[in-house]
């Protein structure tokens, strides 16, 4: 018997009977629901003292008391009026939006889930009410008939459950006349419920992670090692190959960081293990970090001081090694933070250079100030001088899909790259409908921390919109794999393919880059990265083989 | 309810415009009362674009909704992710020109209970578009009563709005679209139950305050036909800071006039800030230049982090036994 943290326990059929009307009840007077499968466990008071984070205490969301710490509203009120002064977004958002509605039905989660709460200007209004109430002249006087409401406990808890039901993945603000980002408004309201202590714990577990030891999983340098040397073996298996092992390596030219997650889950290891193939056969001098092991960062779904607390280490690291410049691997969120927020908080990068391709001679100005380049840019550029022999027929038994990444795809634009790339390995390429896909993309349901088990029926319904546009093309193309560049992804999608898809698998793009490329030195590749047979490749060196035997020319193909 | 409530204050606005000037207080809703509306206006205005002006950037977080300029040989889509500064202001000027982020609109719509469908839904952008434009066209035109003589710009949109030549006099024709775009977005707030839901009596009040203006403007013209030329010399009094007040202007101009210089005065401390919101909003202003150059946030601070020493300190001993290069033996 499933349980709520299990996909198994939901009927689909009755998930999609999504009851669009509001309540009868306005939604100030209508309270929250703590229904298990819906929210996230607190976060652990030592993962706070491990960042030295004001106020940590155990509670549990279903208690009737938070232990809200003494003088609450002062810390919240003081929070927000610090929060107004030094964001212009935030003090803009909170003035300027008219309620259209333009946003409603652009959600993941008000679509999957028809909670008006969920619509991206009510989330924000959870917040504006009381702005409007302490911050605007008009709220002081009319109170609610101005739209303003009291700061009760009772607030605190709506803003938790609807804070950790937005992924910060910008599908809003795309429609928004004003640009308003629900990823702003999420953003300073998580930071506010920092300040009395409430966290979840799949978010500031693995942030203390990744400060003490460099990556979210808590991997320690040993294990790092014997992760990739692990790996190493299976890449051996696979194609033959004996790839180095750069770590920690001084005077490397470049320092390549990619997220935690696809040291240990599967897809995701076959991507990692894609990253080692590419750059030995392209003869890159590079070097991993046990330091910065992790690109991803957690702390954006925590506070702008986390994320760069965590970011930190990047360039850091990068000084210490003496690199030239840094690659960044395939990650949704951590590309948000390196793209956008990086540069900004911890550069000036001054002691790298300005980032060129070993391979090809192309100079990335385009990452010149920040000299950070994302591999689908850099194989993209590879693949287009033909530094790279490509046999694309390798992964014709695939039929594959893009799934932009909210991150990538919303607040940096790279929707060609991974699309050029995608073209040059793979012979079947279907894209999903046009309003679900590149600055149009829907969230895979589980990003800004809220992938965990028992938030299960959420990350469901929130993948619904996803699982169904891959169901189309599944239905209408066969489409059998799911590409994305996202390490989340390729943890949460799993989940929801299984669900709302099942028979789509989900992949990295740079395991069917691997995967296509034609290795200096391979031997007959007969399985895919995944140990997974290859369909057709072994019967056809067989066939082949036994023609050439006939000409006498045995082993002349290798 | 809520919406009762806007009805109520702007029936009540009007009337006490209208009875008060009936009531000989022509000076107060003719003069003061507009002297002060416009100086809220402008004070309050300023003030708040001031105070968001105030408020740093700091960080360059432009939402992308295109194509970024990074290889040579792929094109960047400029006016939805701009490289630069030139194309920061065509994605601008297309926003707000042109309510593009609108024109994108898609309804969601789950088929047969299976299949999720978003099909383009422009009725949003086109009752917002054209009640902008509307109401911008009608300044334009209000400008004859402003300055003499009338400047030849007005008098060719005045031209081009009446070119269907209906009625005398002839009805201009942003008049009609201005009032049924915005019972449009009057009938799509309470028609949608979503959108009714989350409206607030300060989403009800500009509509029935932009209704009754327009209204009562249209009943001026083209019902009871007011004294113009005493209009004119009113509100030329106005604006060449020497008022008079005509004594043959109808108390319903007074009314109208009432309720302009509510919307003037409500303005500022409104969700109308959208107006000037719009042209600051960080992730439509902002070039998506972030590792081009680096943008520097004016209240950096430094913060603890966990160094690299740190890091070996506690982990040199695995680190060794690991075989990976340390800093200190």
């Amino acid at each position: 018997m499933a349980t709520f943290d299990e996909p198994g326990y939901y009927d689909p059929d009755e998930l999609v009977q999504i009851q669009r009307h509001p309540p009868v009840t306005p939604w100030m007077e209508t309270p929250v629901d703590f229904r298990p499968g819906t929210f996230i466990y607190p976060g652990k008071p030592k993962n706070l003292h491990v960042l030295g984070l004001p106020h940590p205490h155990e509670w549990a969301v279903t208690d009737a008391d938070w232990k809200l710490p003494q003088g609450w509203q002062q810390i919240i009120l003081d929070g927000m009026a610090e929060r107004l002064s030094r964001y212009r977004s935030f003090q803009l958002f909170m003035d300027i939006c008219v309620r259209c509605g333009a946003c409603a039905d652009k959600c993941h989660f008000f679509i999957g889930s028809g909670d008006p709460k969920n619509m991206p200007v009510l989330r924000a209004e959870l917040l504006r009410s009381i702005y409007r109430k302490d911050f605007t002249a008009l709220g002081k006087v009319f109170g609610k008939l101005a739209g303003g409401r009291p700061l009760t406990e009772d607030v605190i808890k709506e803003w938790f459950y609807y804070f950790y039901q937005c992924t910060e993945c910008r599908r809003c603000s795309v429609f928004c006349p004003y640009g308003i980002d629900t990823a702003e408004i999420t953003m300073m309201g998580r930071e506010l419920l920092g300040l009395l202590g409430l966290y979840v714990n799949w978010v500031i577990e693995p942030v203390a992670n990744c400060y003490r030891f460099g990556n979210h999983l808590g991997i320690q340098p040993h294990g790092m090692v014997d992760t990739l040397e692990f790996m190493a073996g299976d890449i051996e298996e696979a194609t033959g190959i004996t790839v180095d092992l750069p770590i920690n390596k001084k005077g490397a030219e470049i320092l390549f960081f990619t997220p935690s997650g696809d040291f240990v889950a599967d897809p995701g290891i076959y991507t990692c293990m894609a990253y080692m193939l590419l750059f030995h056969e392209l003869g890159i001098d590079y070097t991993w970090s046990t330091y910065a092991s992790d690109g991803g960062n957690f702390g954006l779904f925590t506070s702008h001081e986390t994320m760069k607390r965590l970011n930190a280490k990047i360039y850091a690291e990068a000084k210490r090694l003496g690199v030239k410049w840094i690659l960044g691997g395939e990650c949704g969120h951590m590309w948000r933070v390196v793209h956008q927020y990086m540069n900004t908080m911890n550069g000036p990068a001054d002691f790298l250079e300005v980032p060129t391709s070993p391979v090809t001679g192309t100079v990335f100005e385009h990452a010149r100030s920040a000299k950070t380049v994302h591999i689908m840019e850099f194989l993209a550029d590879v693949i287009k001088h033909g530094k790279l022999p490509l046999d694309p027929a390798r992964n014709d038994h695939i039929r594959v899909t893009f799934h932009d990444s909210c991150n990538p795809a919303r607040g940096m634009g790279i929707l060609e790259e991974p699309r050029y790339v995608l073209r040059n390995v793979c012979n079947h390429f279907y894209e999903m409908p046009e309003n679900t896909i590149r600055e149009q993309t829907f969230c895979c349901g589980g990003g800004a921390g809220l992938g965990t088990d028992e938030n299960m029926e959420m990350r469901l319904r929130g993948g619904l919109p996803r699982g169904n546009a891959v169901r189309y093309v599944q239905e209408r193309y066969g489409v059998n794999q799911l590409a994305a560049m996202c390490a989340i992804d390729r943890a949460t999608l799993v989940t929801v393919c299984d669900y709302w898809a099942p028979g789509v698998n989900v992949t990295g793009i740079s395991e069917l880059v691997a995967n296509a490329t034609v290795f200096r030195g391979e031997k007959r590749r007969t399985h895919n990265l995944r140990l997974e047979p290859i369909p057709g490749m072994a019967d056809e060196l067989a066939d082949a083989d036994a023609v050439l035997e006939t000409r006498g020319e045995v082993g002349a193909h290798a | 309810m809520t919406m009762l409530i806007a009805v109520g204050l702007v029936t009540a606005l009007f009337l006490v415009g209208m009875l008060g000037a009936a009531a000989g207080l022509q000076w107060v809703f003719g003069v003061a009362l507009p002297y002060l509306a416009v100086g809220m206006f402008v004070i309050g205005l300023a003030a708040r674009v001031l105070r968001w002006a105030n408020v740093p950037v700091p960080f360059r977080i432009p939402t992308t909704c295109g194509q970024q300029r990074s290889l040579a040989w792929i094109r960047p889509q400029r006016l939805e992710n701009p490289p630069d500064t030139p194309s920061v202001i065509g994605r601008m000027a297309l926003e707000i020109l042109g309510f593009r982020s609108l024109l994108r609109n898609t309804k969601t719509v789950m088929i047969d209970g299976r299949r999720l469908t978003y099909a383009t839904d422009l009725a949003l952008w086109a009752g917002a578009i054209v009640m902008h434009w509307a109401m911008l066209i009608a300044l334009i035109r209000h400008l004859r009563l402003m300055t003499n003589p009338v400047p030849g710009f007005v008098t060719l949109v005045e031209r081009f709005d009446g070119f269907f030549e209906v009625g005398m006099p002839v009805i201009y024709l942003t008049s009609v679209a201005f009032l049924g775009a915005l019972a449009y977005l009057l009938y799509r707030r309470l028609a949608i139950p979503e959108v009714r839901y989350i409206s607030l009596v300060g989403d009800y009040f500009p509509l029935f305050l932009l209704l009754a203006i327009g209204g009562s403007g249209f009943w001026l013209r083209h019902v009871t036909t007011t004294d113009i030329a005493s209009v004119k010399a009113l509100v030329l009094g106005l604006t060449h800071f020497a008022p008079t007040v005509p004594a043959s202007i109808s108390p319903l101009f007074f009314g109208h006039l009432f309720l302009v210089s509510v919307l003037l005065a409500y303005f500022p401390f409104s969700k109308l800030l959208h107006m000037p919101g719009v042209f600051l909003s960080p992730t439509r202003n902002l070039a998506n230049t972030t590792r081009i150059s680096r943008h520097v946030n004016p209240w950096d601070y430094p913060v603890k982090v966990h160094t690299y020493a740190e890091y070996e300190d506690e982990l040199r001993d695995k680190m060794i036994g690991a075989g990976l290069p340390v800093e200190k033996d």
